[in-house]
């Protein structure tokens, strides 16, 4: 058997923690190298996979790096690991982010032992979900990453973190409630718990209707990802998050509810989403109008990213149930460049707040002058967040709109569509707004010793920015592997 | 019969022995610290007899009155790894005692041997014989604190358990009046014979079956007999309590099981009825043990409505068994591993609180606050019990779960399992509270909490199994379809 790189990569934060927890009386310093050397020894190895992976023709729908041992025979589960293009970019979206996460949180002072141990089993769960391909394992993983996250919230957290904390776990306790009956049917009708060899389920004889199973799957991811009016949780728990935490929420988490959707919403019912695609996408398109409006009017800096997550997330819902290639595409794409550019933009935002103490809005104001690499490295951010040619956002959106617009398969598509690009527009506006009021106008007193972006916050912060750009200048390097994985899917719907 | 067949009872009468010899030698020695030895000792020879017998041909002995079965043997391995992990707890526990103490450890070995009968009966009188051991013997360690509480959990206890036992009774023998037997399988050969519409034809003998079904109930504490657990739990001692939720209740579902799917569940007609009875109950117990438990202040009181909700999910596998009778295989092996899940999870959780709420002298949640400074080990194991009671990975629970709402699924009662996760959610927002005082607030003291080395020893076991059921359930889904075969399959 070749090396286990998937296991290694899920894993290796694993041994990462339980390293930590076993260190005696270790001091700060120790706790932050051993889990960066952890995360980093992860991301290299992800990075090595994408090397390694086929992108030949005859590498479509194929997964790679499988591994496959039987674990809880009485149920047909299997430890069943693998990625094809679909999982691909988003692993290595959350080992990038597991990296910078912890670089975010170079300044933790308190009880920084337990949190890097709840920060990394947050990561290795996440990747867990990404790259798992049984059922009941992604399950678990899905619920494992509950508990970090809880305690990342309700410990290290700010605001009324105890009531975000556990309105996030109940929220996502209900999704995934109603996800492990659509799997137990989805089980029953077929007898397989195998995400690949479910694709496009034909049945005579389902358990209960196939709709029936396809919305208890939808209703977890909607809310994972989330969709309005399910999103209620999502400003709560990244305002109150710790910054690191909000990254990783904002950047990888709510790409678990994208990649359900896709992988186990519309590759194992294609023709209940064909069916249903009209009313998704119109809620794609409310969800891009009512989170870009809601972001308008935010005091916080904080919530305000919140918020534009609903939206942007909107263009994601949209693009995967066009149902084209393109747009799905797209979607996957947006879903990689959200993940960096959000995870940039509330990096930003805690070096603001640690430096100036202040997150409202109306009490913010000239600190370009102060802090004049933060004031561009923002600006990067917003820029990429509005869809400026050249960064990441730009080459998502349009890939998604573009698929989206020449969709053929989804009645009144267009107009959504077309209502979606408008949340552009609103984009512009609140993003450039919020740069306006937290760094231009007259520099203020009280900010006149406020220190400019500190040497690990610069290794933080460009990484992104470097990733941004890459991404924005050079879109195939993703592309090419995404269509590897949705080529098999689209050719499901045109059935 | 022969005289020979008793050696088919060694476990029951080793331990019984190793009872006696506790309170002998209790007169003699000072150091009460070699009774507990003694009765450990004699938990684990019991344990090696029961190991030794499994996996042999299933025999009955006594004219029918107990079988020797890997289901058996299955519940009498969980009830002694249960009550010697009880015994190594109860050491931070017993100091609170000044006398009595031999007595403690030889009426939990008592007990134990009544459950362990328990589980073995296939025969009315043989059942309720060894359901007054354990009772009995229950009933005096409820009250052993002597205090105002503990006095008041007994009498509880020993006033509604009489009835319960009284309507037992008289379920017995109404069906014994209507079928003239006593030992379940001649009964369910009674009931197979019987013409036309069977058990519904004779409204006397229903009445008594729904009479065992009521006098079952109690001991396992499904609604509507589920009204003694939070005062019994509250003021038992805590120890005790953990013995009560755990091996008591296992004992009243492998009779349950016994009764009313070996015995009486074999035409297929009446099994259906029960099935539809036990998801209703089922659907009822679960939500009364959650919703109630989120008003709780006292720990060991939210516990007890815990274990109410626990018996709910556990119920789900009794109506699973009981829409499919004989051809489910999901079912009855999902609630044996459920058992066993809920066993370690449940005694791990309260292991815990014995050893903090000596400490704090309190078993209010408030008073939890700040644990995680305190007593960060023992927080991070209750945490992760609390963890596997909701049913998050990496833990029993979870596996649990899936397992036995599967079989659910698989015989058509998806509403159920809905009902179910419904329930899940709910409960955790309590067991949640409980973990969010302890890490977050700030603790009122900075003292310690100590532990004994026995204490640790117990709950790092339980924490391994919770952890191994989770991750790796295999050999342990092994364990429960072998015993689970004796279920019609």
């Amino acid at each position: 058997m070749n090396f286990p790189y998937l296991s290694a990569i899920v894993f290796l934060p694993v041994v990462g923690l339980i390293v930590i927890a076993l260190l005696p009386k270790p001091d700060q310093k120790t706790i932050k190298f051993t889990a960066l050397i952890f995360a980093l020894a992860s991301f290299v190895l992800s990075i090595a996979v994408f090397c390694l992976f086929d992108r030949s023709g005859g590498a479509v729908g194929q997964i790679q790096f499988e591994e496959k041992i039987s674990w809880i025979s009485a149920i047909n589960a299997f430890y069943h690991l693998g990625v094809d293009g679909l999982s691909l970019p988003l692993m290595i979206l959350m080992t990038f982010l597991g990296v910078l996460a912890v670089l975010v949180s170079w300044n933790i002072q308190l009880r920084p032992k337990e949190y890097f141990i709840w920060l990394l089993l947050l990561e290795a769960s996440i990747l867990g979900v990404f790259c798992s391909l049984d059922m009941v394992l992604f399950f678990l993983f899905w619920e494992l990453e509950l508990i970090p996250m809880y305690f990342l919230i309700s410990v290290w957290g700010g605001g009324r973190k105890e009531y975000s904390a556990i309105k996030y776990v109940i929220y996502t306790l209900v999704g995934s409630a109603m996800m492990l009956a659509g799997i137990l049917s989805i089980y029953f009708t077929t007898g397989s718990l195998n995400m690949m060899e479910l694709a496009g389920l034909e049945t005579a004889r389902p358990f209960i209707p196939l709709a029936a199973m396809f919305f208890l799957m939808l209703i977890g991811f909607a809310i994972k990802l989330p969709v309005f009016p399910l999103h209620t949780w999502l400003p709560d728990a990244h305002t109150d998050a710790p910054t690191a935490a909000s990254v990783v929420l904002a950047g990888a988490l709510l790409k678990m509810g994208g990649y359900g959707m896709i992988r186990l919403c519309v590759s194992i019912f294609p023709a209940v989403a064909l069916q249903y695609a009209p009313l998704l996408t119109a809620l794609a398109a409310v969800s891009v109008l009512y989170g870009a409006a809601v972001t308008l009017r935010q005091k916080d800096l904080k919530r305000l990213i919140a918020y534009s997550s609903v939206s942007h997330m909107g263009y994601v819902l949209l693009g995967i149930f066009a149902l084209s290639q393109v747009s799905m595409n797209g979607a996957v794409l947006q879903m990689f460049s959200h993940g960096i550019i959000t995870g940039l933009l509330f990096a930003m935002v805690g070096v603001v707040y640690d430096k100036a103490h202040e997150r409202n809005l109306d009490n913010l104001g000239g600190l370009a002058r102060q802090m004049p690499v933060a004031v561009v490295v923002f600006s990067i951010a917003g820029l990429a967040s509005l869809g400026l040619p050249g960064t990441s956002g730009f080459a998502a959106e349009f890939i998604t709109f573009v698929g989206s617009y020449s969709s053929t398969v989804v009645e009144g598509i267009r107009l959504y569509t077309i209502l979606g690009v408008f949340g552009v527009v609103l984009t512009a506006g609140y993003i450039l707004w919020m740069l306006q009021r937290v760094f231009y106008g007259p520099p203020l007193d009280k900010y006149n010793d406020v220190p400019d972006v500190s040497n690990v916050e610069k290794i933080c912060t460009f990484s992104f920015v470097a990733a941004i750009m890459l991404v924005g200048l050079y879109p195939a390097i993703l592309t090419d592997v995404i269509k590897l994985g949705v080529e098999p899917i689209i050719r499901l719907i045109g059935l | 019969m022969s005289i020979s067949e008793f050696r088919f009872l060694a476990p029951e009468l080793n331990l019984l022995g190793f009872a006696l010899l506790v309170i002998l030698i209790d007169l003699f020695v000072k150091q009460k610290k070699v009774l507990a030895g003694l009765s450990i000792a004699g938990l684990v020879v019991s344990a090696g007899f029961t190991v030794v017998m499994w996996g042999m041909p299933a025999t009955d002995i006594f004219y029918r009155m107990l079988a020797i079965d890997n289901f058996a043997l299955f519940f009498k391995l969980l009830l002694l790894a249960a009550a010697a992990l009880i015994i190594l707890a109860s050491q931070d526990y017993v100091s609170k005692f000044d006398r009595f103490q031999g007595e403690y450890y030889a009426l939990v070995l008592i007990s134990a041997v009544g459950m362990m009968l328990l589980v073995a009966a296939t025969d009315l009188i043989a059942i309720y014989v060894a359901l007054e051991l354990s009772g009995i013997s229950l009933y005096v360690l409820a009250t052993f604190l002597k205090d105002k509480k503990s006095t008041e959990a007994g009498l509880k206890y020993l006033l509604l358990g009489a009835v319960a036992s009284a309507v037992l009774l008289y379920g017995m023998a109404l069906v014994f009046g209507f079928t003239g037997r006593t030992c379940l399988m001649c009964i369910a050969e009674y009931v197979q014979g019987m013409p036309g519409a069977g058990l519904l034809s004779n409204p006397a003998l229903l009445l008594g079956m729904v009479l065992l079904a009521a006098g079952f109930g109690f001991k396992i504490a499904c609604f509507p007999f589920q009204m003694w657990v939070p005062d019994v739990y509250e003021g038992a001692p805590t120890p005790i309590t953990a013995y009560l939720s755990v091996a008591s209740k296992a004992a009243g579902f492998a009779v349950v099981l016994r009764v009313f799917f070996v015995a009486l569940g074999s035409p297929e007609w009446i099994s259906l009825n029960w099935g539809i009875l036990f998801a209703v109950l089922s659907a009822i117990t679960m939500t009364v043990g959650n919703v109630v438990a989120i008003l709780q202040s006292n720990i060991k009181r939210m516990l007890g409505y815990s274990s109410i909700a626990q018996a709910g999910y556990l119920m789900v596998g009794l109506a699973t068994i009981g829409m499919a009778i004989g051809n489910d295989a999901l079912g009855q092996s999902g609630l044996l591993f459920f058992i066993m899940s809920y066993a370690v999870t449940n005694l791990g959780a309260f292991i815990a609180i014995i050893a903090i709420s000596n400490k704090i002298k309190s078993d209010e949640i408030d008073d939890y606050t700040g644990m995680g400074k305190r007593a960060p080990l023992l927080a991070l194991a209750l945490t992760f019990c609390l963890i596997s009671l909701i049913g998050l990975p990496p833990t029993a629970g979870l596996i649990a779960k899936i397992y036995i709402f599967s079989g659910a699924v698989q015989h058509g009662l998806l509403w159920l399992v809905i009902v179910a996760v419904i329930n899940s959610c709910i409960s955790a927002f309590y067991y949640l509270r409980v973990v969010k005082v302890m890490w977050t607030g700030e603790p009122a003291s900075k003292v310690k909490v100590p532990s004994s080395w026995a204490l640790r020893i117990a709950l790092a076991l339980c924490c391994l199994f919770v952890l191994l059921l989770g991750v790796i359930p295999g050999g342990f889904v092994g364990i429960a379809e072998a015993a689970a075969r004796i279920l019609g399959s």
